[in-house]
């Protein structure tokens, strides 16, 4: 198939970016979106262009590495899907793409369609963990877990990270990510000590980092390729008022 | 003989492990290491290169004793190392089910799986450990499948006998690492881990006949620099890459191993490789990865082709009477249940007669029409649900109403540097953990056993021998001007301004493309001494060609993708070469080795114990690799030969 391509080229986080249009007519309706750009980079290589950078590892939708906005779409039209498993087929020949990298307060862009995560990371390292030193554990059955509580708390752990929730919000809150870990260990009997301050914390390392508020429109949950929902963010609130309410 | 490709050189032997009972070796270990005070850790200083199940476990556990740690990894994020990829589950000798599993079978498995070509200390001590893993990965918070009781669940994986398995869904690595990750993140807010994220080791530093340190390059900035320690921990994962099409993530790579290798460290088993047989085929010359599709397939799904060569009817219009139901045809006990090799070799087997199906004829079906008549759709969906919306996703293709396509694809790599039971390489305070090492899984890797061995090596075993080591440190300061950090800059240096001066017209990809093809056809699921020999030459004329063509745009001091993936393919080259040479010096086969040559009448797998029951360690060589032999000794379980007719 035959595509045009509008996709932001950006040197680097200093120098301003534009949108720049290419055209590619020998794309596989089996390529994965990636897969295109792929194909777009070997043809922009062998001009002696710079080829565009984007960030991507497993290919296989949970590593959380690969990203872009594709007409203005977090991961694409494909529900529940992240970009590197968006397949071209789920486009049209002649089709016109736009592909931007997220774009968010809290996640500068480094260079074309990559952009600067962590801090997600500086949120978890705010107290997104149960702190348990190696050697310290009790047998494994010595705490049971309701299977409900475990399996609620798996589909909150699903969360790989990636921004889409970010770069969806009208805010560029990053407050179903914050949720989903509070939700996932708040959920289980390991990570009721810490409770309280973890979500003052990670709260407090959120705001630091520039992201937004919640606006309650949803439309992170409707990015989210784990299709993780609103409630952890409910829970989050919850926990949060608790914990200021005991800390004042 | 292959002897014109390498030389032999002195036998080695691990010393570390202690003599004994078996079950008593590593209590023995630990209490005859020596420790270091905990007011003296903190003059410490350990490396550990990757975040993924071994080195952030190995981190965070060394960093919670009081280590200073610097670790590092290419990826954004730590979170992202291609561990968390892993679907099925993590074995561990709990005995929960009151099924008879012991340490003991955890052990005897996991040896016989591997083809008796692992040492038995070694593989011991992971079975023990195996149960401290589960306990901490729970308190941690880990997300463990449970029962309505609210116990943990387990299941029977890749043909054991007993249900051993923990998991986490489909997503066991995704919550192990998560696990891990966020242990490591709280040392670093406790600022006893200092995380380096987008930064790749380039290059490893001796001094004095010790690993002190790393040349790194920030890949963000492209600024290069040197971390000095006193010791250096590489859990930089497998090699299956080599191949180009694998289900690894795109970024692994052996470069820090290859680079240890080539200042001294041993390199062992490099021919032993995992193909995994239920992987969705090749779709065409875009494709970029190969996606694994979960092994559970096969206790339901049937595999067949079409009796006919080059029939290209849709496998509706094909009849029962002209279909193959190959496996079940030639493995009656066992049929499509056969072992991960098995059933790759005989789909590979197929699609060379000329049966294949799918682009390419590469690909044989796996049809679920039986199972959805006799269980219901119902029944199938909810079993396999996810696979089945996975593989639509990625294919276009229902496989409702489409029997499934699938090849064997390259999954895990067992071999890697040498190291003893201390988990230290032959090069004193360098040591290697996780699928970086080649020490538990033999010739073949059970399934749920790899995130088993990461998280061993990292949690447990590491922090308990690396002590010994540091023992005798801190070590004479290394400063910017040693001749050592010196040369090892300049190695980095000269390499990125060759790739980037170099007047090339092709692309890098395009080069690992050729290589991953020739590895494939040569030193993948079938091995011969014709093909081997002659994927060496072929090697060797492309490494030739991509030194003189390769092209890389861009500048050094920016975030420049071409320039990363320019370094590890050039290192993927000498690696494919030693690959091949181990290969075909291996003149037997086992585990994921087979050489043609050594086969039973069946078309089984022939080991060779008189001749082969021994450790290749390779020593980099400028002209020829040097190979060390370690012997293996049997002296718990007896070596024998499998049968699944």
């Amino acid at each position: 198939m035959k595509l045009s391509l509008r996709i932001w080229r950006q040197p680097d986080a200093d120098t301003p970016g534009k949108m720049v249009s290419y055209e590619i007519d020998d794309v596989s309706e089996d390529a994965s979106f990636l897969e295109m750009l792929d194909v777009l980079n070997e043809r922009l290589i062998a001009e002696g262009e710079d080829p565009v950078a984007f960030d991507h590892d497993c290919r296989e939708g949970i590593c959380g590495a690969c990203s872009l906005m594709i007409d203005g779409q977090a991961h694409g039209p494909q529900a529940a899907t992240t970009t590197c498993q968006l397949h071209m087929r789920k486009f049209k020949d002649g089709d016109q793409i736009d592909v931007e990298p997220w774009r968010a307060g809290a996640f500068p862009v480094i260079k074309d369609l990559v952009v600067d995560r962590t801090a997600f990371d500086r949120i978890i390292q705010a107290g997104g963990y149960i702190s348990a030193p190696t050697g310290t554990a009790p047998d494994a059955h010595a705490v049971p877990v309701p299977k409900q509580d475990a399996d609620a708390a798996f589909s909150a752990a699903a969360c790989i990270g990636c921004g889409a929730c970010v770069a969806a919000c009208p805010n560029g809150s990053g407050m179903l990510f914050m949720g989903a870990k509070v939700a996932h260990l708040g959920l289980m009997p390991q990570g009721q000590p810490e409770r309280h301050t973890r979500v003052l914390g990670m709260v407090a390392a959120h705001d630091e980092a520039g992201f937004g508020g919640c606006t309650n429109t949803g439309e992170c949950a409707a990015a989210c390729p784990k299709e993780i929902g609103l409630d952890v963010i409910g829970r989050l609130n919850r926990d949060f008022r608790k914990a200021a309410a005991r800390a004042a | 003989m292959s002897t014109d490709f390498y030389r032999e050189g002195e036998p080695i032997a691990d010393t570390k492990a202690p003599a004994g009972p078996i079950s008593e070796r590593w209590e023995k270990r630990r209490f005859s290491g020596r420790l270091v005070n905990p007011a003296n850790r903190r003059k410490l200083r350990v490396i550990v290169v990757g975040t993924g199940l071994a080195g952030a476990s190995a981190a965070a556990t060394l960093g919670e004793l009081g280590y200073r740690v610097a670790n590092y990894c290419f990826q954004d994020s730590a979170r992202r190392a291609h561990s968390i990829a892993a679907q099925g589950g993590i074995n561990a000798a709990k005995n929960y089910r009151n099924d008879g599993d012991s340490v003991h079978r955890l052990f005897y498995d996991t040896v016989k799986g591997g083809d008796f070509r692992s040492r038995e200390s070694n593989v011991h001590r992971l079975a023990e450990v195996s149960t401290e893993i589960i306990d901490q990965c729970v308190a941690q918070g880990v997300p463990f499948a449970r029962e309505y009781g609210g116990l943990l669940d387990n299941r029977s994986f890749g043909g054991a006998q007993v249900s051993r398995t923990f998991y986490a869904r489909g997503q066991t690595g995704q919550q192990l690492l998560l696990g891990a990750y966020q242990a490591l993140q709280r040392q670093v807010a406790a600022g006893t881990v200092d995380l380096h994220t987008r930064h790749e080791m380039l290059e490893l530093v001796i001094a004095d006949g010790k690993a002190r340190g790393i040349v790194v390059r920030d890949l963000v900035t492209g600024e290069i620099s040197t971390e000095i320690a006193d010791a250096v921990v590489l859990a930089t994962g497998g090699y299956g890459n080599v191949f180009f099409l694998s289900t690894n993530a795109k970024g692994c790579n052996v470069t820090a191993s290859w680079r240890a290798h080539r200042k001294g460290a041993y390199f062992a088993n490099p021919c032993y490789t995992q193909i995994h047989p239920t992987c969705i085929p090749q779709s065409g010359e875009h494709q970029s990865k190969l996606t694994l599709m979960s092994e559970s397939l096969r206790n339901d799904g049937r595999v067949w082709v079409p009796k006919r060569r080059g029939d290209d009817r849709a496998p509706g219009d094909i009849p029962e009477a002209e279909r193959d139901y190959y496996l079940e045809r030639r493995y009656p006990a066992f049929g499509n249940l056969v072992p991960r090799d098995i059933a790759s070799r005989a789909a590979k087997m197929v699609c060379d007669e000329g049966r294949g199906v799918g682009p390419g004829g590469l690909g044989v079906y796996l049809d679920f029409a039986d199972a959805i008549k006799r269980l219901g759709k119902k029944a199938v969906e909810a079993k396999y649900g996810n696979l089945f919306d996975m593989y639509e996703r990625i294919t276009g293709e229902n496989p409702y109403e489409r029997p499934m396509r699938i090849y064997p694809a390259v999954h895990y790599t067992m071999g890697g540097l040498w190291v003893d039971y201390d988990l230290s390489s032959n090069i004193p305070g360098l040591f290697v953990t996780g699928e970086a090492n080649f020490s538990d899984h033999g010739a073949n890797r059970l399934g749920a056993s790899a995130l088993m061995q990461g998280l061993s090596d990292g949690y447990f075993v590491l922090p308990n021998t690396i002590s010994d080591y540091l023992a005798d440190g801190p070590f004479e300061p290394l400063g910017e001007d040693h001749e050592a950090v010196v040369a090892a800059r300049k190695e980095v240096d000269d390499r990125i301004a060759f790739f980037l001066n170099n007047d090339g017209d092709r692309t890098v990809d395009s080069f690992h493309r050729e290589l991953g093809k020739i590895m494939w056809e040569y030193c993948g699921m079938e091995r011969t001494d014709e093909g081997l020999r002659k994927a060496i030459g072929l090697i060797r004329g492309l490494k030739d060609e991509f030194y003189r063509r390769v092209k890389v745009t861009g500048k050094a001091e920016e975030l420049n993708q071409q320039l990363e993936k320019a370094g590890r393919v050039a290192d993927f080259f000498e690696l494919g070469e030693l690959m091949c040479i181990d290969a075909l010096h291996r003149t037997e086969s086992c585990g994921g080795h087979f050489r043609a040559e050594s086969q039973t009448e069946d078309g089984e797998a022939k080991r060779d114990d008189e001749h082969f029951s021994y450790v290749a360690a390779w020593e980099y060589g400028e002209d020829a690799p040097v190979l060390h032999k370690e012997a293996l000794e049997f002296e718990y379980v007896k070596p024998t030969q499998r049968s699944y007719k």
